[in-house]
């Protein structure tokens, strides 16, 4: 594997320093249409970049491709492993891709139902991502479940219960303790605020951030929601029929958007 | 003659300019600002200075970041080195935005369940102060801007106007950043509350702190201000 990597990456790894996730010409094509096209961003340790853009923008399939979820059709996308070394995940073994999506990362879909296991009590949602990290112990698995739950605010009384019997925006947090258990350090998040009702979603963003600032998670989160995205991000990416129309930080691009478009989609906002 | 940013002198605009292109209204344009120019030294309050609308809001943003920069330079002391703020990546913003420029306004998002405490501790513990710590010295602040101590454990989004710009103001005086922008901290405080962050605004120049402020009210101005900055002397040639 190793012979795979260009000098310039064997530097920035000596330094021990270096995006945890650097995308580069990444194009999805479906045939003759764009689902997104050429391109290229880096991800650093502990930051939070939203991708926002409207339906058909490009955003989820930008998401499914860099998580492996979907293959890309051309472009590459390297991620800094635990012991350091960048891998390009394309070349990755499927068992390993797997791996990787089980422990040290996080993939919260927008609703709950893709990302839990329903007919499972909501203790076992948690507990089975610690088993897939060679957790074996019945009690401390148990004990960590009810932890997670509890920091996700969900009463220790359910955790024998299944999802089907939580309401929207406690599946939700349940999806989230279930991604959060392994300690990941990087989360894809598929608009998870999508779905819910706006105290529910004010609820869940405060959490999110919670989390998000305590544990130092580095998240790609794709949303629709310019005031999701301003609560949550540091950097935001605009996208628009694939293509990015305008990047940089977020209270930037909010305040003072350069492009024709970025300016349509600020003003659109409804103030309250 | 050039001069680059040093720990006496920690801010140099040059050249600044600024112009707002509405892509809406078939692309008109609104320049602000053209030849900005100042520097900050440490230990004293500069006050951008001029008649409403005439920029100085802009050059608070855009030294913090939150307004893109069409032309000049804006030179910072960072942990020892020069960065550019006009031309930086974000990750760079964010990282003198985290260590070197604070920025106190009355007039922040309240997040929804967040203590007040918490929120004005928020800003110390990211720069690494013991989350016990912040915690006190944010109470400390807080009861200096006579917030009263039963409020700290509540968020603060159902207090009184006044009461979350304390808070604000609070969270914003928090930290030992050495570079203070202050956007019109003492607007509607009553007068006990404005000496307090009178008071405040001495002890940071005391520590070496530069500022750069906007204050309408003229008495506070003069209390506060060691320079005055004229941003009328900025104007772009013509209004479009």
């Amino acid at each position: 594997m190793n012979q795979q990597l260009s000098t310039d990456e064997r530097a920035r790894m000596a330094a021990h320093d270096g995006p945890l996730l650097s995308v580069r010409d990444l194009t999805k094509r479906y045939g003759q249409r764009i689902g997104c096209d050429d391109i290229s961003f880096d991800v650093w340790p502990g930051e939070v970049l939203a991708i926002v853009g409207e339906s058909g923008s490009g955003k989820t399939t930008l998401l499914n491709c860099i998580s492996t979820r979907l293959p890309a059709t051309s472009g590459t996308v390297t991620y800094q492993m635990r012991d350091g070394q960048p891998r390009n995940l394309f070349e990755m073994e499927e068992a390993e891709r797997r791996h990787l999506l089980r422990t040290d990362w996080g993939f919260v879909h927008q609703n709950p139902a893709d990302g839990l296991r329903m007919t499972v009590s909501a203790g076992a949602n948690v507990g089975e991502r610690l088993m897939a990290v060679g957790n074996r112990h019945y009690g401390q698995i148990r004990e960590t479940a009810t932890d997670w739950l509890s920091r996700v605010e969900i009463m220790a009384e359910r955790i024998d219960d299944q999802p089907r019997a939580f309401s929207g925006g406690m599946r939700q947090r349940l999806q989230i303790a279930r991604n959060l258990v392994t300690a990941p350090r990087l989360v894809f998040m598929d608009e998870p605020t999508g779905g819910l009702d706006v105290s529910v979603q004010a609820r869940l963003l405060d959490l999110l951030r919670g989390l998000v600032a305590d544990l130092g998670l580095a998240v790609i989160i794709v949303t629709h929601d310019l005031a999701v995205a301003r609560l949550l991000s540091d950097r935001i990416m605009v996208m628009k029929d694939g293509h990015v129309i305008e990047t940089g930080l977020t209270d930037r691009v909010l305040d003072d958007p350069q492009a024709p478009y970025t300016q349509l989609l600020v003003s659109s906002i409804l103030q309250v | 003659m050039i001069t680059i940013p040093t720990e006496q002198q920690p801010l140099i605009v040059r050249d600044l300019a600024k112009s707002f292109t509405m892509h809406l209204q078939g692309g008109r344009s609104l320049p602000v600002l053209a030849n900005a120019g100042f520097a900050l030294k440490a230990g004293e309050c500069a006050v951008l200075a001029g008649p409403s609308g005439v920029g100085k809001s802009s050059i608070l943003k855009m030294i913090y970041g939150n307004y893109a920069v069409n032309s000049g330079s804006i030179a910072v002391w960072h942990e020892g080195a020069v960065i550019d703020l006009a031309t930086a990546e974000p990750r760079a913003v964010m990282a003198v935005r985290k260590r070197t420029i604070g920025y106190v306004s009355q007039f922040l998002s309240v997040v929804p369940r967040v203590s007040t405490r918490d929120i004005v501790a928020e800003p110390m513990i990211a720069r690494g102060i013991d989350r016990q710590e912040a915690r006190e010295r944010a109470e400390t602040l807080l009861a200096r801007l006579n917030l009263p101590s039963r409020l700290f454990d509540l968020p603060p989004a159902t207090f009184s106007g006044g009461e979350q710009q304390r808070v604000n103001i609070a969270r914003g005086f928090s930290t030992n950043h050495p570079i203070l922008l202050l956007d019109e901290p003492t607007a509607s405080l009553d007068s006990a509350n404005r000496d307090v962050v009178l008071e405040i605004i001495s002890e940071k120049k005391a520590e070496g702190v530069a500022l750069l402020g906007i204050f309408h009210d003229l008495d506070t101005r003069e209390r506060v201000a060691d320079h005055l900055i004229d941003v009328s002397a900025f104007a772009p040639a013509q209004a479009a």
